[in-house]
């Protein structure tokens, strides 16, 4: 990963916020991410972002539940050791229903959250850059990406124009990388592009 | 045009003028505070009954489980009875999470958290019964299906006792998952604030590296919309598999096709009162009366009027059903054992009646509903209804059944099923003290969503926006956000 350089526009209500967005993106600016402390709705349409597909992987995910517990069954009791039960018949499907169901479930939800989990690099240990340890209090994070043409002041004063109360610019990293949050170690301290 | 909207009839779901890092501080400051002196007397007592169950536990698998006073006739006792009582409190909070998540209950925000907490700690406590029930619990894991040596001899799937490994294992692993998942942006608010080393260390690997970015907001939104479609159902079906561990036998009292959803309203109705009991305490004990508010209670009151009025129909109609039958089986447990008072189990009969159907009626009131003290007196004395209920319905049907030389004699636990019972309230408090410690006890992200449209210092906000004509704020670029956020969802 590369190291980059951001200028960072931070505004503390999401009324200021979108029009802030519009303004940033017809200006040709391009928004790396906005770090917000709680599901902002309508933001993802505003940045531009294509809706998430993991409830379409949620559905594969549960049909191979039902495929896995029917499969599964079916070969058991009534190939590999069919057992005679009060003479009841060995492929007894109404009966296979509750495993069925309940593996579907099992399988959409695992699946699921580990997808989200794999989509969104979240697990134990690992560690990320954050722009603003108020993004996940009260502040609404704006990260804007620069580029060797960009004139980080202009962009600056746009910034606080459009209603951030803060702004900043940063070099970091923005990827993640194994690390412990009561440390403030440097990842991958060599390659600073487009300083 | 709504920009102001504000219901006559509906009260705030968060009171006073709040900013969102108001919101931020309320919730974290008892984790980062040291905790009170009631706070270690409760754990320390938890722990103690924690550790005395464990010792009861012990002398079961030294002895068997003869140790619990169960014989050949009542061969289910007080560790069927808890364990279909632990499951059924563990319903409340994915019902809560899940299902008045869509249903679009705004109230849902304030107690969400806690209450599907607990119904994790109530599953844990469930599965210990039956795990233990079997006696030789170095072999519980015969209940998986796994290729094994002895043939392979498969489990029996068309037993609804495996339905229940599947439908217990399922319910637990998918509340944990809903569970975690909203919590990993609270657990990073509260990495964020640290200020002490470990703290910032232990919340930074808990919190998973959560940032706030609007993609991950997206991806978790549309995973909590869909494990709430998926719990929906699920709830309902692993009481109602529980049920069938009853109804699909040819016992009298339980061979009825009523049970599912008798035991899926008991189980909502007992989710709820443990829920009052447990949110009456925090909210005192942690100062959240601003966000489990009084309207709060009187909507998980209303809750709980109306499923003990349901499991009271459930109990008339099975009354009704034992007489037209005309099974005299049926007639005899229904009308013998149970109904009247004066046989051998009859005053457990009529204190669940008691407790279950005629106390909850008080609840029709409305100033009963948002009266405190008469809220946790019902919320314990529902839960010892349903208690009564599960030992009718097992003990009652089985000290005698058909023939009366098979019949037991008066059955009463020993200190050691008590001990053990006892023992899994010790791992509930124990779990209950250790999450209300160091977890955030209210959804922060989730009452930030709501603030906006029902906090009072954003509404004054809005309040200039009632002058704009409608096409001119359409045009202006507010309506993003007054218009997303109209609490709707």
């Amino acid at each position: 990963m590369a190291k980059k350089k951001f200028v960072v526009g931070c505004f503390d209500d999401e009324a200021t916020l979108f029009p802030a967005v519009k303004k940033v993106r017809t200006a040709g600016y391009k928004i790396h991410d906005v770090y917000t402390p709680f599901a902002v709705h309508g933001l993802d349409h505003a940045l531009g972002l294509r809706e998430t597909s993991l409830h379409t992987a949620g559905f594969i995910y549960g049909i191979t539940g039902t495929s896995t517990a029917l499969g599964c069954i079916s070969w058991i009791l009534s190939y590999d050791w069919p057992l005679n039960i009060g003479g009841k018949p060995h492929f007894a499907l109404p009966a296979w229903i509750p495993i069925t169901f309940e593996l579907t479930v099992l399988f959409a939800a695992v699946g699921m959250v580990l997808t989200f989990c794999y989509l969104c690099q979240l697990s134990p240990f690992i560690k990320k850059h954050h722009f603003h340890a108020r993004a996940t209090d009260d502040l609404f994070v704006m990260v804007i990406e620069t580029t060797d043409k960009t004139n980080v002041d202009d962009l600056t004063s746009f910034l606080s124009n459009a209603g951030a109360v803060e702004t900043d610019v940063q070099i970091a990293e923005a990827g993640w990388w194994l690390g412990r949050y009561d440390k403030d170690e440097v990842p991958f301290q060599n390659k600073i592009v487009a300083a | 045009m709504h920009l102001k909207y504000e219901s006559q009839l509906r009260e705030p779901l968060v009171y006073g003028t709040k900013t969102y890092h108001d919101v931020t501080e309320d919730i974290v400051r008892p984790i980062e505070a040291k905790p009170s002196k009631l706070w270690y007397i409760g754990f320390y007592i938890a722990v103690a009954l924690l550790l005395f169950g464990v010792y009861a536990l012990y002398r079961d698998v030294t002895y068997g489980i003869g140790q619990w006073n169960l014989n050949k006739t009542i061969g289910w006792g007080w560790d069927i009875t808890n364990f279909v009582w632990w499951v059924g409190i563990g319903h409340a909070g994915t019902l809560i999470s899940a299902i008045l998540l869509l249903f679009r209950q705004g109230w849902r925000t304030g107690v969400n958290r806690a209450a599907e907490a607990m119904t994790i700690f109530a599953v844990m406590c469930a599965g210990q019964f039956p795990i233990w029930h079997m006696g030789r619990v170095w072999m519980a894991f015969f209940v998986l299906p796994y290729a094994n040596t002895r043939g392979p001899l498969w489990v029996n799937f068309n037993s609804p006792l495996l339905w229940d490994v599947f439908a217990i294992s399922t319910y637990f692993t998918v509340s944990l998952l809903f569970w975690y998942s909203g919590l990993l942006p609270d657990l990073a608010t509260v990495r964020d604030r640290a200020k002490t080393k470990l703290r910032k260390h232990l919340y930074g690997v808990a919190s998973f590296g959560w940032t706030g970015s609007t993609k991950h907001w997206q991806r978790h939104e549309s995973l909590s919309l869909v494990l709430a479609g998926l719990s929906t159902p699920l709830v309902l079906s692993v009481h109602t598999i529980v049920s069938f561990d009853f109804a699909t036998s040819v016992v009298p009292g339980w061979h009825t096709t009523i049970f599912p959803p008798y035991f899926v309203a008991g189980a909502i109705f007992s989710g709820f009162a443990m829920v009052q009991t447990l949110m009456v305490i925090i909210r005192k004990v942690f100062g959240m009366q601003d966000y489990i508010t009084m309207g709060h209670i009187e909507a998980m009151n209303k809750v709980i009027v109306l499923t003990g009025s349901i499991v009271g129909v459930a109990y008339l109609t099975e009354l009704f059903m034992g007489w037209y039958s005309q099974n005299k089986y049926e007639g005899y447990t229904f009308w013998y054992s149970r109904a009247n008072l004066f046989s051998p189990y009859g005053w457990s009969y009529w204190g669940m009646m008691a407790c279950n159907v005629l106390s909850p009626q008080i609840f029709w009131f409305r100033k009963m509903r948002r009266n405190l003290f008469v809220t946790f007196f019902m919320s314990v004395i529902v839960n010892i209804g349903m208690w009564f209920e599960r030992f009718v319905i097992i003990v009652t049907s089985l000290y005698r059944d058909y023939l009366p030389s098979a019949w037991s004699v008066y059955y009463s636990p020993t200190i050691w099923e008590i001990g053990f019972y006892t023992g899994t309230f010790g791992l509930f408090f124990t779990c209950f003290f250790l999450f209300a410690k160091y977890f955030p006890v209210i959804a922060i992200a989730e009452i930030k969503y709501v603030l906006k449209t029902t906090g009072e210092s954003y509404k004054d906000k809005m309040g200039h926006l009632e002058h704009v004509a409608p096409e001119v704020f359409a045009h202006s670029g507010h309506g993003h956000t007054v218009v997303e956020n109209d609490g709707s969802n």
